[in-house]
């Protein structure tokens, strides 16, 4: 399998271009078979070659897998070529298993949907996107995999096409990672002039070489990071996300929850030797990392689309995993990664059960009384919320708490860092808030929907429950798998430990074991208060709350409603101008272009003149000048 | 059988013999000029199987003296740099006359016989290793052109003909003058006359003469690119030519002009060139964000597609400018590209206004319900378009602005918001006419894609994946010209390099001629 890692994204590949070419004729039962399989033939084979990395690797090597030179041209080029190491086997456990819930989930999700066929089709193709981004072993190639998801993103969030903001969504989501991009494009240039190399492996080792600039390091960085902000919805790139939402809830889960959008934070991970290099580009993410799990974790509290909170909650907590491999703690960044994958995946598709039983309705206003209703939906649902809200020992608690302790103790800007841990334990002081606002108004209280979606009000069938379930109890677990170290193994750290070479000179992050505890129990406090105020004001009253601070601070209200009217900033500020610019452009520029022309044209009249002549519109007469005119020039030669 | 000619001239016999059809048998004439110009592409496939690799200069030359007295030969040639453009003119002529088969309707003789003296007359541009002869076909490609936008355009098609027609006129002749004025520094250095290409490539002259010079040939190529400001014929031109008229003009004769930079300016004027690389950096990257631009606020889909071709040719200018290896191999190969996305996006447009009549984005939306297909085609042309990896434009544009970006980095990184310029406007024109809901009645009727436009659509994909997923295929055999083309221009002792390689028949060719036979 370590020799055939390309076999990993072709086997959803196939799915894509079976379903693609077929499904649209084959029966809904061929379909779910064909995509099912495509993403358990990965996931079983991505296990199969981690078990035997795992076999033949003690130490962290990378392994690498060249399949042929894509392309080189002077000193252009790279190969497609995978690679396995602990890092992308973390990213391909997560990425293949929970796509593969995902998958499962769908079938009952989408089962009565018109685009059946097209939608596990894209589906596929997202998994093999998703799949080369990880396992690509150069930038470049890893690029191509991170184009391919935003293709998919692109298709899926516009997979209601006929729906006018559907097709916006998509579109805007495809443009604002074109922006980042950009970036990435960039800083692959920046990487080809100056190191000679975008494969993983080089450009590390040779960042790390003496007489290379700390200035193009941290061009590299920045550019690299603008990218990630792209794809990991990050200021000032997080605006298409929400809009995101558009798409069908489990497409919300997979793609802008658990597996695409976190690919910033394994960009940043995976290049973790330049930015230990660049504590100047290492705060720059740490600090728009907790800029944005603040401001947007604000924006979630005021939100009553379901799919919104949760769309807000997703680039907070992208914030937090940002916050992470900002202050050098690459692994837990990666940590809050995996647990985040888990819980939002599962409030996600909790989400997705919850409007399937509500007969499409996602305003949480016209929820309430959920609980006893969709029990198992209402249960797992309860047990992310707990994990995202960080209360011990759920998985979210453990790796938010090791990203913050570790911000408090960062080496490389140590004043910065406390300010950072401040806002971030506000953020979660938020989270705690916005998720359990959602809880209650969802699930308690008495019911504020029409009749008729009460008449209709059912669990979901299995293959959207079992789904559930497995994520519930990987929410709830699958923190240990990153236990502090005053408890004992820190297993993922030391898995991913050969991934962060030691640097000359550069301090390696050590959290304190009064630290540790410290935040543990501030964390633990704040996730509390932000429950017991969320209990207080949304369990039995409903919607009031909301109602009474929208008299008393009307403005406040209605600001974070429209999210502190970004988008509309935006418009003015950047799509407006740009417009009005290119219409000055192609109206008023392109004219006087021609009118230069016209009169130059007119001092060789005589030769328009001349032509005038041709405008007979007779065919032969055309043909005949035509050959005249050869034969004349070839004689006048002679 | 010397293949080179073979390709060239069967067009051209095909449109004699075409000559005696009866007017009114409109399928047979269709039929045969189809099948003539499929014959071409599949002989000119030999050329792509004989061509070797690792061979810097021409290959399977033909030489025949034709004026021998002012050194005008008949000679003809292939290199890494005109390799893949010939292909391109040979396979994109039985596209059009494949996916236009239902939509002349006037005058389907002339038609043909246009398209198929055009092909010949690109192909002879390609071919041609004789200056004067190069210029003659260079010169020919106009007048069917013309023709074509004449008499099958639109409603001003009049004028658009006339404007394409002046504009690349007046540049096309400053340079008649400057390749006699080079014609005659030969005879004066040497003694014998000659035009060969490569001939003159050592004619020294003069610096401030090579300054004129770069700049009369460098009109005659930047107006055909276009490059900005020579661009606004452009726009006229394709909103008034008939599909297949777009598709060729934007598809190949475009690059003619590229070619031209690559095949005489830069190894002619290599000390003009590259004092005003700047310029011409400059200019190209205004051209890529302005076209961009200006794109996507065009109301009219074929203008859209052709403004996006200012941008998309500002990108091989660029790259040819730039002037290192992986930047004017990406610029050959963008050529290419944009050949085979560009005409599929024409093509494209062609179907819908074939059905509907109207270009207008306006009179669209929401026709993904009404033809799946067909969206599914276009949208495979767009994310080409777009360069989107693992499709041919991303790897074009990649080494443009990899290569460019070493030797031009803030410009290059301006260049590269054109990356997110074409998503915008290409994006917004898919958005505008496949998505949303259905406003007018007359969209929900629209009869799908036909059999014969598919078939024509499917050997472009077919390439878009080739180039996108395996582009060494085609990197590999232009590589030495390439690398032989900056030898010359780079070098102190420039001149000699070339001079090796010199006239077809001059004794170091021998093993190449031996190829050829």
């Amino acid at each position: 399998m370590l020799n055939n890692l390309w076999l990993i994204p072709i086997a959803p590949f196939v799915g894509f271009l079976i379903n693609g070419f077929f499904g649209k004729r084959a029966g809904k039962t061929f379909v779910t078979a064909v995509a099912w399989l495509g993403s358990f033939a990965a996931a079983a084979l991505g296990t199969l070659a981690a078990f035997e990395y795992a076999g033949q690797y003690h130490h962290g090597e990378r392994h690498l897998n060249v399949i042929y030179n894509w392309f080189s041209s002077g000193n252009i080029g790279a190969d497609i070529a995978f690679q396995l190491d602990p890092l992308s086997i973390v990213m391909l456990m997560v990425v293949t298993w929970v796509g593969f819930l995902i998958h499962v989930y769908s079938a009952g999700y989408m089962a009565h949907e018109e685009g059946y066929w097209r939608y596990f089709a894209y589906l596929n193709l997202f998994l093999a996107a998703m799949l080369i981004l990880i396992l690509g072993s150069s930038y470049l190639f890893m690029f191509v995999g991170w184009e391919g998801v935003g293709l998919c993103s692109y298709l899926l969030i516009g997979f209601y096409y006929d729906r006018d903001f559907a097709a916006a969504a998509g579109k805007k989501a495809f443009i604002v990672n074109r922006i980042g991009d950009f970036g990435f494009l960039i800083a692959m240039f920046l990487m080809f002039a100056y190191l000679g190399s975008v494969d993983f492996a080089q450009v590390s080792q040779r960042a790390m070489g003496s007489g290379i600039d700390g200035g193009l390091i941290t061009a590299i960085c920045l550019f690299l990071f603008l990218g990630a902000a792209g794809k990991s919805a990050q200021i000032p790139l997080y605006v298409w996300l929400p809009d995101a939402m558009a798409g069908p809830t489990p497409v919300s889960a997979l793609i802008h929850a658990a597996t695409m959008v976190t690919a910033g934070v394994y960009m940043v991970a995976r290049t973790n030797v330049l930015y230990r290099l660049s504590p100047t580009a290492m705060a720059v993410v740490a600090t728009v990392g907790a800029l944005t799990a603040l401001f947007a974790a604000t924006i979630g509290v005021r939100q009553n689309d379901i799919k919104k909170v949760l769309a807000y909650s997703t680039v907070s907590q992208l914030g937090f995993m940002f916050i992470g491999v900002g202050v050098g703690a690459f692994s837990a960044g990666v940590f809050h990664l995996v647990t985040h994958a888990f819980f939002k995946a599962c409030l996600f598709l909790g989400a997705g059960s919850v409007i399937h039983a509500m007969s499409g309705e996602q305003d949480i206003r016209k929820m309430g009384g959920l609980w006893k209703k969709i029990p198992i939906t209402a249960w797992t649902f309860l047990i992310a919320t707990i994990a995202i809200a960080g209360f011990p020992p759920f998985a979210g608690f453990f790796s938010k708490d090791e990203i913050l302790a570790s911000a408090f103790s960062t080496p490389y800007f140590p004043g910065l860092g406390k300010l950072i841990y401040v806002l971030g334990t506000i953020a979660a002081l938020f989270t705690a808030f916005y998720m359990f606002r959602l809880f209650y108004l969802t699930f308690f209280g008495k019911f504020r929907g029409t009749h008729e979606q009460e008449h209709h009000l059912h669990e979901s069938p299995a293959t959207m429950t079992i789904p559930l379930i497995v994520l519930a109890a990987l929410s709830a677990i699958g923190g240990l798998i990153g236990i502090p170290h005053v408890f004992g193994h820190n297993w993922l750290a030391e898995w991913l430990h050969p991934i962060i070479p030691p640097l000359p000179g550069v301090h390696d992050l050590h959290i304190p074991a009064n630290v540790e505890w410290a935040v543990m129990i501030v964390s633990t406090l704040v996730a509390a208060i932000g429950l017991f105020a969320a209990m207080r004001l949304y369990r039995d009253r409903g919607v009031a709350a909301d109602e009474a601070f929208e008299r008393r601070s009307p403005g406040l209200a209605r600001t974070l409603e429209n999210k502190y009217y970004v988008d509309e900033i935006y418009g003015r500020t950047v799509v407006t101008p740009l417009e009005v610019g290119s219409r000055f452009l192609w109206k008023v520029v392109d004219s006087v272009i021609d009118g230069i022309a016209a009169m130059l044209g007119f001092f060789v009249r005589g030769f328009g003149d001349l032509l005038r002549f041709f405008q007979t519109g007779n065919v032969r007469n055309y043909a005949l000048m035509f050959f005249i005119g050869v034969v004349v020039f070839m004689w006048v030669l002679r | 059988m010397p293949i080179l000619s073979t390709v060239l001239w069967l067009p051209i016999v095909a449109a004699l013999v075409l000559g005696f059809f009866p007017r009114q048998a409109a399928g047979a004439i269709k039929g045969f000029g189809f099948a003539a110009s499929l014959i071409t592409f599949l002989l000119s496939l030999g050329i792509v199987s004989g061509f070797k690799e690792g061979v810097a200069g021409y290959q399977l030359v033909e030489l025949a003296p034709w004026i021998p007295q002012w050194g005008i030969s008949y000679s003809l040639g292939v290199d890494g740099i005109s390799l893949w453009l010939v292909m391109l003119t040979t396979l994109l002529t039985p596209v059009v006359l494949l996916s236009s088969w239902n939509a002349i309707h006037k005058y389907p003789k002339e038609y043909v016989i246009s398209f198929l003296v055009m092909e010949a007359a690109m192909i002879g541009v390609f071919l041609a290793t004789d200056l004067v002869l190069f210029y003659i076909f260079f010169e020919l490609t106009l007048i069917p052109m013309y023709l074509v936008i004449g008499v099958w355009g639109g409603k001003n098609r009049i004028y658009a003909a006339i404007k394409f027609f002046i504009f690349t006129v007046t540049g096309s002749l400053l340079m008649l003058l400057g390749i006699i004025y080079i014609g005659f520094q030969y005879m004066h250095a040497t003694g014998r006359p000659s035009f060969a290409i490569a001939d003159l490539y050592g004619v020294g002259v003069t610096p401030y003469a090579q300054t004129l010079l770069f700049f009369a040939f460098s009109l005659a190529f930047a107006i055909k690119v276009p490059l900005f400001p020579l661009h606004t014929w452009l726009p006229d031109a394709h909103v008034e030519a008939p599909t297949g008229g777009s598709i060729i003009l934007a598809g190949v004769t475009l690059k003619m002009g590229t070619y031209g930079f690559l095949r005489l300016v830069l190894p002619y004027f290599p000390d003009a060139s590259i004092e005003y690389a700047p310029l011409f950096i400059a200019l190209s990257v205004i051209g890529i964000v302005y076209g961009a631009l200006v794109a996507w606020v065009q109301p009219d889909m074929k203008k859209l597609v052709a403004y996006s071709s200012v941008s998309h040719l500002g990108f091989c200018v660029l790259g040819i400018f730039a002037m290192n290896q992986a930047s004017i191999e990406g610029s050959i190969l963008q050529m290419v590209n944009h050949g085979l996305s560009t005409g599929a996006l024409f093509l494209l447009v062609g179907v819908l206004y074939e059905r509907r009549h109207t270009r207008m984005l306006a009179d669209y939306g929401g026709i993904a319900h009404t033809m799946p297909l067909y969206t599914t085609f276009f949208v495979i042309a767009m994310l080409s378009s777009v360069g989107l990896p693992g499709l041919n434009g991303f790897v074009g544009e990649f080494l443009i602005l990899s290569g460019s970006f070493q030797t031009a980095p803030i410009a290059t990184t301006i260049a590269s918001t054109g990356v997110i310029l074409a998503a915008i406007y290409l994006l917004w024109l898919v958005q505008r006419v496949f998505f949303g809901p259905i406003t007018l009645e007359e969209n929900r009727k629209i009869p799908e894609i036909a059999w014969n436009e598919v078939a024509a659509l499917v050997p472009l994909i077919i390439l878009m994946v080739w180039i996108g997923v395996h582009p060494n295929t085609f990197l590999r055999k232009m590589s030495p010209s390439v690398k032989q083309l900056l030898a010359v221009v780079k070098s102190e002792d420039r001149g000699k390099v070339m001079f090796a390689n010199a006239r077809p028949g001059a004794n170091s060719t021998h093993a190449e001629k031996g190829g050829a036979r």
